[in-house]
């Protein structure tokens, strides 16, 4: 099968994701984000992935997967919700199947299988119509690698024969524990412990990302059943905006990665082979420009919600000692609001 | 295949259940069971029999064994539109699932603001009574009546089960169904007509006896020990109100409130053990709302603060009709 990736379209993702990353982490240094989870250095592996999915695909991120969310079009101001404390959530995951982030490790996992078992009951598996044949890629850092949840979904993917990749971004650190560990063997390698293909890809090989998860995606559809991909590639930030990662760290590996930069690689070969030149940068980075003044003035017009908004979405019909509550609360803040300065 | 005629027989709670999960099958294609050994065996209980012959393997679906994977898969599927009823095979089990229960499925609905529901039903058969090992013998219904999101049912006839396995299945909310072990083989009328009820059920607690000398309130297998301690104080002349309360969460407390405005007096009965337990929520609200109305204080019943003792001392350890009656003299000695 050919790769079908446009190199020129990716530079582009990858260049405006990263934007995306840069400006949420100056909104959080300017106290507008409570917190930030930053991916920069990841976005090969991430566009790779990304854009080898389909519109009836289905996406479970864990909570850093900006890229993703680009590639397959979540508006990237719903991204800074979340780490604003405007929602829980931030957009309609079943809208385009690009479900809401998870902040508990692995739990997502379990999630993709369990939607791949229903993408199989709905027949939509192995059909050979590109418009009805769907499959699940689900995301994972190597932390992930350990938890049981995930082992889990490797066991149930694997006997149910699942239409569900597991992209795994081997950042090498989880948070200050490094890929050591977690395994003594490259996550690639664990899959065939489960009964299925891994795949080991270089992850700042955006062409190499992609080509691997549309073949991984490809053979889910057709009912060939999971892939796990193990992108090795760094996470070139601390782990969040409140991590200190000199402390378990040195700068020096940090700047072996910087050389071996997802964005500058691809950049560099293009210019270098003359399928981009210096006007097509220009007019990328005036989108920048835009895009992160989109970000900006939507970060801080993001609707703060009402005050009774959690007591409408706990339950789908909510209780007598529920409604209660919901009118005591807002007769607490009616009080307060009417009350002396 | 079945009908949904009126016929009313005498049956066995697990058999009641199995034709309220036979019944869904039926009328929803979107339906579906999974969990450990529910297939051919027909789970441990039996709760499941006949039904992998009938529906299918892709229907009836016996999983690997994997707490975490059961309720998550289940997760996944009710995103996918499903509307899975998973079977935990002892309430001593449900911990390795508990991470899926509450950080995830619970919190989903809330997290999508409203846009996602999970119709998940979580089968998990409970309490003791029936002299089992370690770890087949648990109560841990406050842990999920504490945790928002879930909806917690436990029925203590098999009409009950019937009617209110029915009900938590076609539900929006994720259900945690809760079934006593000790009634699993205890017997009674189901009206499978009557039982193809509205989903409002789940919300009301029910009076099981009328009486105007003192509530007991209680619920699963201790309704039936309840009743029992009603008969002879009845022998005695002194009418008890028996109330089961059918959902822990959320915990009907009006229906409670409005015996005890009548009767002056509550007695709350559970096995789980006392502290933080659902007596003490009951207890809290009653209080609240019927302060002058209260003759005595409100009394529990319940299991100790200690582990699930081993089995041949659970007889003595668990509330039964001595240790029922013994509370409710001394409220009536107010």
């Amino acid at each position: 099968m050919e790769p079908t990736l446009d190199l020129r379209a990716a530079l582009r993702d990858m260049i405006l994701a990263r934007r995306v990353d840069t400006e949420a982490i100056a909104l959080q240094r300017q106290g507008e984000l409570g917190l930030w989870p930053s991916m920069l250095g990841q976005e090969g592996a991430q566009v790779g992935a990304g854009s080898a999915l389909r519109p009836r695909d289905v996406v479970f991120p864990t909570y850093r997967e900006h890229a993703v969310a680009w590639c397959f079009g979540v508006d990237p101001v719903q991204l800074l919700g979340l780490f604003r404390g405007t929602t829980m959530g931030g957009w309609d995951p079943a809208e385009r199947g690009f479900q809401l982030y998870t902040l508990v490790i692995g739990a997502q996992t379990l999630h993709a299988v369990g939607y791949a078992m229903g993408i199989v009951r709905d027949g939509d598996v192995g059909t050979g119509d590109p418009d009805r044949d769907r499959a699940v890629l689900v995301f994972l850092g190597d932390g992930a690698l350990s938890e049981g949840e995930t082992n889990e979904a490797f066991v149930w993917a694997a006997a149910q024969n699942l239409p569900v990749v597991f992209f795994c971004q081997n950042n090498q650190w989880a948070i200050s524990a490094p890929f050591s560990v977690q395994s003594r063997v490259p996550a690639a390698q664990r899959a065939s412990g489960f009964g299925f293909p891994g795949v080991q890809v270089d992850g700042n090989d955006v062409a190499a990302c992609h080509a691997a998860t549309e073949q991984a995606l490809a053979q889910a559809r057709a009912g060939g059943g999971p892939t796990l991909i193990e992108a090795v590639t760094y996470r070139r930030n601390p782990h969040t905006t409140s991590d200190d990662d000199l402390r378990y760290r040195d700068a020096a590996e940090n700047d072996h990665w910087r050389d071996l930069d997802p964005v500058d690689r691809l950049r560099t070969a293009l210019l270098a082979s003359g399928e981009i030149d210096d006007a097509f940068l220009a007019d990328v980075a005036a989108e920048e420009q835009e895009l992160a003044e989109r970000l900006r003035t939507g970060c801080r017009a993001l609707p703060v919600p009402a005050h009774d908004d959690p007591f409408l979405h706990t339950l789908h019909t909510m209780t007598p000692e529920l409604a209660r509550q919901r009118e005591e609360h807002l007769a607490f803040v009616a009080a307060g609001e009417e009350g002396p300065a | 295949m079945s009908t949904t005629t009126t016929t009313t027989s005498m049956t066995a709670m697990a058999h009641a259940l199995n034709q309220a999960l036979r019944d869904e099958l039926d009328t929803d294609a979107k339906v579906l069971l999974v969990g450990e050994d529910i297939g051919e065996l027909g789970g441990v209980f039996r709760v499941t029999d006949g039904l992998a012959k009938d529906f299918g393997p892709t229907r009836v679906v016996t999983s690997p064994l994997g707490e975490a994977g059961i309720v998550g898969s289940a997760i996944g599927l009710a995103m996918a539109g499903y509307r899975p009823v998973v079977e935990i095979q002892f309430d001593g089990f449900v911990f390795p699932a508990m991470n899926q229960i509450v950080t995830q499925l619970a919190k989903y609905r809330h997290r999508s603001e409203g846009r996602v529901s999970l119709p998940v039903v979580v089968r998990i058969p409970v309490g003791g009574g029936i002299g089992a090992i370690e770890h087949h013998s648990e109560s841990p219904e406050a842990y999920f009546a504490h945790t928002p999101g879930l909806r917690v049912v436990c029925p203590s006839t098999p009409q009950e089960a019937y009617t209110l396995m029915r009900a938590a299945i076609r539900c929006e909310d994720p259900v945690i169904f809760l079934e006593p072990k000790k009634a699993y083989w205890s017997k009674g009328p189901v009206d499978r007509a009557a039982g193809a009820a509205s989903r409002e059920q789940l919300d009301r607690a029910r009076v099981a006896r009328e009486g105007d000398a003192l509530t007991i309130a209680t619920y699963g297998a201790l309704t039936a020990t309840a009743l029992k301690a009603a008969d002879e104080l009845a022998a005695e002349g002194t009418e008890v109100e028996v109330i089961d309360l059918r959902t822990i969460a959320p915990l009907d407390h009006e229906t409670v409130v409005a015996s005890v405005r009548r009767t002056g007096r509550l007695v709350i009965a559970h096995e789980a053990s006392q502290s933080g337990g659902i007596g003490g929520e009951l207890a809290a609200r009653v209080q609240r709302d019927a302060f002058f109305e209260l003759e005595a204080p409100v009394l529990r019943v319940t299991g100790y603060d200690t582990p699930y003792p081993a089995s041949r001392l659970e007889e003595e350890w668990l509330p039964g009709l001595d240790r029922l009656l013994d509370a409710c003299d001394a409220s009536l000695a107010y």
